[in-house]
C-alpha cells in the first residue's frame, strides 16, 4: 500500500533541513520495502515545528515535527506511516490548537496542497473567483472588492476597491497590474509563504484585478532575497500559461491577461510603490513625488494597480464567496482577516491568520507561547522596521488599523517581532536610524543626511550631553516626519521615539 | 545611501566575460525595463557586474554609461568585483537581532577577518555580506549560504555549514 507523506518545500522548512528529511525518508522506505508517495507542500505556518512531516491516514493527516533526518529511522520504527505514536507526534494536523484556532481565508490552501499541482488547486476552490469575475462587468468586480472592505496589506491600508475604481475610470491604451512582492519588513514572511505555498492564488488575484480595471499585463516585483519563491512563481506562471489560465485567452474567455516576474536587487526602499515602479522600468529605485498617483500614471507611464501580494491573494475568495462574507469578518474599518507573522524571540513563531481585532497579547502568548529564551518579553515591534516598539502596557491593543494608529503604532504588513528583557532599546533606536541611512533613496535631505546624524546623536546621548542630545534627536525626528517625501524618512521616528518614550531607562546618561 | 562615486577605471572584459555580457544583452534587451534583468543575468553568470560591462549594456539599451553605473551602484545586490568561492549573507534585521544575531556577526568577523560583514576573506574563499531579512524571521537568526537559507544558526552551526561548503566544491546560487 502506498502512503502519502507531506514534507514542505517552503524555504523556512528547507532552512531547517526539509530536503535532508526527504532523502532520509526515501532511503529508509526503500530499505524497508515500503512505498511512500512524497508530496512537497507549502508550510502550515507552525514554523517552530518545521520540518513538519505529515502522513495521510484513514482519519486524516497527522503531524510529526520538528523532524530531522536523524529522527527518520525511529519514526519508521514507531510506525509513523500508520500514524504511530512517537515523541514528535502531534496528532491530526488541523486539530493542533495553533492551527485550529485560526481562520484561514487568504492562506486556506497553503500547506494543504502541492503548490504547483493545477488539479489540486482547482479541487480546493481555486479558479472559482476568476470564473465568476469572467462573467461579470468590470465595474461589478470592482464594486465587489469595494464591498469587501479589503484594504491594502502592504502597509498603508488604503482600500483596494477604491484604488481599482480609479484605474478602471482612467482612459489608456494599456494598463498594468503591478504586484508588490518586495516584502522587505523584518518579521514578515506571509507573502513568501503564499508565493511558495499557493502561487496560483496570487496569479488568480492578479488576473481578476486585470479584468476589473482593464489591464492585460501584470508584473510581480519579487525581492531577490527569495530565490525559492522565485523558482515556485516562475514555474507556476509557466504552467498557468500552458494550461490557458493566463495568456491571450484566459480560461477560454477570449480575454487576455499575462504575468511577468521581475526581481528586485536588495533595496528596501524599492518596496515603496513608486520606487518599485522606477525599478521595474530599469532605473534607480528613487521615490516619485505624488501626484500623479500610480493609479493614473504608473508603470511605463500607464494607469496601474499596485497591490501587495496579500491584498491580491485575498481577492479570489472575495469574488468566490462575495464581498459581504469578507466584510463580516474583522472589526470597525478593518475588515476581513490578516495573516499575522510571529517572529523574533517567541517559542512558537509562525503564521497566524485571524480576523482583525485580536490583541497583541493573545498573539504573543496564546499563539506565540511567550519568549523562546524563557525570559520575560519586554518590547514588541509591530509593522516592520518603520513600526513602533510597544511596551507591555500596550499589548492589549486590538490589532486593527485604527486602534494601532491611536496608540501611535502601525499594523503594516502584520509582522510582530518580540524581544525579551535582554534587549537594549537604545541599540534598537540606533539601528532604526542606521537602517534608514543604509536604505534611503537619497531624494530628501532629512532622510539621506538626517538619519546618519541620528545615529551620531544617539551615540552622544550620554553623560552631561544626554539631555541636550535628546532634544536634538526629537528635533531631528520632527524634521524627518515633516519633510520626507515617503514613509521611509517619515516613519523612522516611530521606532526611534517609541523606544525613547516607552523605554527611557535604556537611554540613561551612564 | 548608495554611493555616486564615478566608476573605477574599467579594464577590458576578457573573452568569457564579453561572451556572457553579449548573451545576456541579446536574450533580454527587448524586455520592457530590461536593465535590471540584464544586470542580474550578468551577475548570475560571472558573480559580479564588471565595470567594463556598463558600456556595452548602455549602448544596447540606448542609455548613458552613467545611467548604468547609477543603477549598478544603487542596488545592494550588484557587485563590481568578483566574490569569493562562497557567499555568506548574514541577516542583521530586527527579528534576527531579537535572537542574538549580534553574537553571530561578531563570530563571523572573528572567524573570517571580514570587518562589518562586508568583504572577502584574504584567501578568496568566502565573501560575507549583510542582508536585511531573509523572510525566515520565525526561525531566526538566519543566514544564506550560496543561495540557501539556514535558520536557528548558532556560531557552532555556522562553522559546520562553512566547513561543509568548503569541503564541497564551488558554491551554488548566490
Ligand atoms: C519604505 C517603504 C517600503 C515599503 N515596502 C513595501 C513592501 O515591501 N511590500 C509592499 O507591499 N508594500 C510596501 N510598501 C507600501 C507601498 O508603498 C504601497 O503602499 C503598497 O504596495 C500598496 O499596495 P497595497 O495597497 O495592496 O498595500 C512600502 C512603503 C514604503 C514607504
Ligand atoms: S523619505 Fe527617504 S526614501 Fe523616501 S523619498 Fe525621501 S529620501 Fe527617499
Ligand atoms: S529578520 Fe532575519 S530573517 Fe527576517
Amino acid at each position: 500500500m502506498t502512503v502519502t507523506v507531506y514534507v514542505p518545500r517552503d524555504s523556512a522548512a528547507l532552512s531547517m533541513g526539509a530536503d535532508e528529511v526527504v532523502d532520509a525518508i526515501v532511503k529508509e522506505a526503500a530499505a524497508r520495502k515500503q512505498t511512500v508517495q512524497l508530496v512537497r507542500n507549502g508550510s502550515r505556518g507552525m514554523l517552530w515545528l518545521e520540518p513538519l512531516v505529515e502522513v495521510q491516514t484513514d482519519t486524516g493527516r497527522v503531524a510529526y515535527g520538528p523532524v530531522t533526518a536523524a529522527d527518520v529511522p525511529a519514526l519508521f520504527d514507531a510506525g509513523f506511516l500508520n500514524g504511530g505514536d512517537h515523541s514528535l507526534a502531534h496528532g491530526p494536523t488541523e486539530q493542533i490548537p495553533y492551527f485550529a484556532k485560526q481562520q484561514r481565508f487568504t492562506m486556506c490552501r497553503v500547506g494543504v496542497t502541492d503548490p504547483l499541482d493545477l488539479a489540486a488547486y482547482e479541487a480546493h476552490g481555486g479558479l472559482e473567483g476568476l470564473r465568476k469575475a469572467l462573467a461579470m462587468a468590470p465595474a461589478a468586480i470592482v464594486e465587489e472588492v469595494v464591498a469587501s472592505g479589503l484594504r491594502g496589506r502592504g502597509g498603508a491600508g488604503f482600500p483596494a476597491g477604491i484604488k481599482w475604481r480609479t484605474v478602471l475610470g482612467a482612459q489608456a491604451d494599456q494598463k498594468y497590474v503591478a504586484c508588490n512582492a518586495d516584502e522587505g519588513d523584518s518579521g514578515t514572511f506571509s507573502d513568501r509563504m503564499l508565493m511558495e505555498g499557493d502561487p496560483y492564488c496570487l496569479l488568480e488575484g492578479m488576473a481578476i484585478a486585470g479584468l476589473a480595471v482593464g489591464a492585460t499585463q501584470g508584473y510581480v516585483y519579487l525581492r531577490s532575497e527569495y530565490p525559492d519563491a522565485q523558482l515556485m512563481l516562475s514555474t507556476a506562471i509557466a504552467r498557468a500559461r500552458a494550461a490557458g489560465w493566463l495568456g491571450d485567452d484566459v480560461l477560454g474567455s477570449g480575454k487576455a491577461f499575462d504575468v511577468h516576474l521581475r526581481m528586485g536587487a536588495g533595496s528596501y526602499v524599492c518596496g515603496e510603490e513608486t520606487a518599485m515602479l522606477e525599478s521595474l522600468e530599469g532605473k534607480r529605485g528613487v521615490v516619485r513625488a505624488k501626484p500623479p498617483l500610480p493609479a493614473l500614471v504608473g508603470l511605463f507611464g500607464k494607469p496601474t494597480v499596485v497591490n501587495n501580494v496579500m491584498t491580491l491573494a485575498a481577492v479570489p475568495r472575495i469574488l468566490a464567496d462575495g464581498g459581504a462574507a469578507y466584510a463580516a469578518l474583522g472589526v470597525g474599518r478593518s475588515k476581513g482577516t490578516l495573516p499575522f507573522q510571529l517572529a523574533g524571540n517567541l517559542k512558537h513563531g509562525g503564521l497566524v491568520e485571524l480576523p482583525f481585532g485580536a490583541t497583541l497579547r493573545t498573539l504573543l502568548f496564546e499563539f506565540g507561547g511567550g519568549s523562546a529564551s524563557g525570559r520575560p518579553l519586554r518590547a514588541v515591534q509591530v509593522g516592520g522596521p518603520l513600526g513602533s516598539y510597544l511596551p507591555e502596557s500596550q499589548w492589549d491593543t486590538p490589532l486593527d488599523y485604527e486602534a494601532f494608529a491611536a496608540v501611535g503604532g502601525l499594523v503594516g504588513h502584520g509582522g510582530i517581532v518580540a524581544f525579551d528583557d535582554t534587549v537594549d532599546m537604545r541599540a534598537q533606536a540606533r539601528y532604526a536610524m542606521e537602517f534608514c541611512a543604509v536604505e534611503s533613496c537619497g531624494k530628501c535631505t532629512p532622510c539621506r543626511i538626517g538619519s546618519t546624524r541620528g545615529v551620531e546623536v544617539i551615540d552622544k546621548m550620554r553623560g552631561k550631553e544626554r539631555d541636550r542630545q535628546e532634544a536634538l534627536l526629537r528635533d531631528l525626528c520632527t524634521t524627518l516626519k515633516d519633510a520626507s517625501l515617503c514613509a521611509m524618512g517619515g516613519l523612522t521616528p516611530l521606532p526611534v521615539l517609541s523606544a525613547l518614550d516607552h523605554f527611557a531607562e535604556d537611554f540613561a546618561a551612564d | 545611501m548608495p554611493s555616486d562615486a564615478p566608476s573605477a577605471h574599467a579594464g577590458a572584459l576578457d573573452p568569457a566575460q564579453s561572451a556572457a555580457v553579449s548573451a545576456a544583452i541579446e536574450r533580454l534587451r527587448d524586455l520592457p525595463g530590461a536593465l535590471l534583468p540584464i544586470l542580474h543575468a550578468v551577475q548570475a553568470e560571472l558573480g559580479f557586474v564588471p565595470p567594463a560591462a556598463h558600456e556595452p549594456i548602455a549602448a544596447a539599451l540606448n542609455l548613458s554609461r552613467a545611467d548604468v553605473h547609477g543603477v549598478v551602484t544603487f542596488y545592494h545586490d550588484f557587485r563590481s568585483a568578483p566574490p569569493g568561492e562562497h557567499v555568506l549573507k548574514v541577516c542583521r534585521a530586527e527579528a534576527c537581532q531579537a535572537m542574538g544575531c549580534a553574537q553571530l556577526e561578531r563570530h563571523v568577523e572573528q572567524r573570517t577577518g571580514v570587518a562589518k560583514l562586508h568583504g572577502t576573506t584574504a584567501d578568496g574563499k568566502l565573501t560575507v555580506e549583510p542582508v536585511y531579512c531573509l523572510g525566515n524571521c520565525a526561525l531566526s537568526p538566519s543566514v544564506q549560504l550560496d543561495g540557501r537559507v539556514f535558520g536557528r544558526v548558532t556560531p557552532a552551526r555556522l562553522d559546520a555549514l562553512l566547513a561543509a561548503a568548503q569541503r564541497g566544491a564551488k558554491g551554488g546560487r548566490s
